[in-house]
């Protein structure tokens, strides 16, 4: 792997790693498998995109596309808590639902972003240099929301948030409403994934409907790769942990695209079964630990 | 304090299972009141504490709680009013939170929650003290997660914060049916001395007739739904187990059968 590769490796690491802390809010915290993401990462993309088309500030563009996300998860949490329908399922549907809003919002399946200004071009003309100015952009963003959602989980609401994963018949006998708390957490989580997703379309230059694609089964792989290397003991640990664990991922698959066997060599439409791979492994891993100890 | 008038509820109305649950429950507790309830299983004690506790709405019938009419609030709102144990330890906290974090989750029951610090400073000398009146050590503890606790501190850890911010009415759901002996025990002279010194209104459900008798100022068996015995005062002072029995097969009508053996 050339240290341009890790390097671009990285910088995907981190503004991934944004989706990531949203993933680890729903599927870990909230105990609330949720796939509308694969929907609110093109949402926050195309939001943002078609905002600095129309002349918006490329930050406030941000705000727009994590606003978007909020709604897209409060749809999923409405229809779980107030419907009654199954988490996944409510997921499934807001996420193909916003498959025809996305492009709806594009007016068509992609739109590019040529010769407008985005927040990378205003750290560019601060004289960061350009190659740099990516894992700059996207390194404080991940930092600041990593900080963030620290803050936010240990203040009294975040702390019923945590309770509500954890034991909901407790936190409703404490005067807690536990079906707010969920919209409220699942709507986070999605404005996240769409920050993720904007920051994502603004950097690359364009916004495609397609590109939230696997989203979930990434999110999922890194949540699992952090708790497995860097541990979950404390809550700000784990969060540390998703972020690192989303920079480990995208790591292990530039270094397993850059892998020669002969003539063998991994394409990358390869990259959902090393995915795959990448997560049985981290799986196993403290399984296999154990049994290693004990021999 | 409490009062429930005309309370019917049925589960799964209309199709095969349908069960009657409480048939026309008439009940007024008064404040301070320490009110010990039995039963078989299926009598409906359980379903009497979730319909005061807002798990779910009677069927028909009105319930107030200090003059307050509570019959259409959510559980979540009653808990401004109430506080309750339950049966299963693992129920009344939160393992992965440490023993400060669950006090500080209590300490806001039935208030606004806002963006403060969950555990606040000033808050965990007022844990500590709170933590020594159980002198199970767990003033030392404040950082340890409550999944490591065993489920007799568990529930005393319960008990504290159940009672911490004084409720208007405590519900006590078997809250010692799944500790051992020694444990429960324990236990229960804590529900006694919290429940006198901040002279609270408690339902305590119970299986166990002894303590039925010997805990509260008064002693309601129901039976299918209904209240068969209501005893107070001196109807409940010196009573035994005996007399229990044969009040309760007086009053349902049946002749004194191998039961005995099952309800002793």
């Amino acid at each position: 792997m050339t240290l341009y590769a890790a390097l671009g490796a990285v910088e995907q690491g981190l503004v991934y790693g944004i989706m990531v802390i949203g993933v680890y809010l729903t599927f870990r915290i909230l105990d609330f498998p949720d796939l509308t993401v694969d929907g609110s990462l093109p949402l926050g993309a195309s939001i943002s995109a078609v905002a600095i088309t129309s002349g918006v500030n490329p930050y406030l563009s941000l705000l727009l596309a994590l606003a978007g996300g909020f709604v897209a998860g409060m749809v999923t949490a409405l229809l779980n808590t107030k419907f009654k329908i199954l988490h996944l399922l409510a997921s499934i549907l807001t996420m193909i639902a916003l498959y025809s809003i996305n492009i709806r919002i594009m007016s068509g399946p992609n739109i590019a972003l040529l010769g407008v200004d985005t927040v990378f071009d205003s750290v560019i003309r601060l004289g960061v240099p350009s190659h740099l100015a990516g894992l700059i952009v996207f390194g404080l963003f991940a930092l600041l929301v990593l900080l963030c959602t620290i803050w936010f989980l240990s203040t009294e609401i975040g702390q019923a948030i945590l309770a509500t994963g954890d034991n909901p018949q407790m936190i409703r006998s404490l005067g807690v409403n536990t079906h707010t708390i969920i919209i409220l957490g699942v709507g986070l989580s999605n404005g996240l994934v769409a920050l993720s997703g904007a920051l994502v379309a603004q950097n690359q230059g364009a916004a495609d409907v397609g590109m939230g694609i696997g989203t979930i089964v990434a999110g999922l792989a890194s949540v699992i790769i952090g708790e497995t290397v860097f541990g979950c003991t404390t809550m700000a640990r784990a969060f540390i942990a998703a972020l690192l664990g989303s920079i480990v991922y995208r790591l292990a698959i530039a270094l397993a695209l850059g892998l020669e066997f002969g003539d063998f060599r991994f394409n990358p439409s390869d990259l959902n079964l090393i995915t795959a791979i990448l997560v049985i492994g981290a799986l196993i891993a403290p399984n296999l630990k154990k049994r290693l100890i004990q021999r | 304090m409490i009062s429930l008038t005309d309370i019917i509820k049925y589960f799964h109305k209309g199709s095969v299972n349908e069960v009657f649950a409480l048939n026309s429950i008439n009940l007024e507790i008064s404040e301070g009141d320490f009110v010990s309830v039995i039963g078989s299983n299926g009598a409906g004690k359980s379903t009497l504490l979730n319909c005061i506790a807002g798990v779910f709405f009677p069927d028909s019938g009105s319930i107030r709680i200090g003059g307050t009419d509570v019959t259409g609030w959510p559980e979540y709102k009653r808990a401004r009013l109430i506080s309750r144990v339950f049966q299963d330890p693992l129920l009344g906290t939160c393992p992965s939170a440490t023993i400060e974090q669950n006090m500080a989750l209590a300490r806001l029951r039935g208030k606004k929650r806002g963006l403060g610090r969950g555990v606040k400073k000033s808050d965990r000398d007022y844990f500590r003290e709170q933590l020594q009146k159980l002198g199970l050590g767990l003033e030392d503890r404040l950082l340890d997660k409550v999944g490591l606790l065993s489920g007799g501190q568990r529930q005393a850890l319960t008990m504290l914060m159940a009672t911490m911010i004084r409720p208007e009415v405590l519900l006590l759901d078997e809250h010692i049916a799944a500790l051992d002996p020694k444990t429960a025990n324990q236990i229960l002279n804590l529900t006694q001395e919290i429940v006198s010194s901040i002279k609270v209104t408690t339902l305590m459900i119970t299986h166990n007739m002894k303590h039925a008798i010997s805990f509260g100022n008064r002693l309601i068996m129901l039976h299918q739904g209904r209240i068969l015995l209501d005893l107070r005062g001196k109807e409940k002072e010196g009573l035994t187990v005996k007399d229990l029995l044969t009040q309760f097969y007086q009053a349902q009508g049946e002749e004194l059968a191998m039961d005995s053996l099952l309800l002793s």
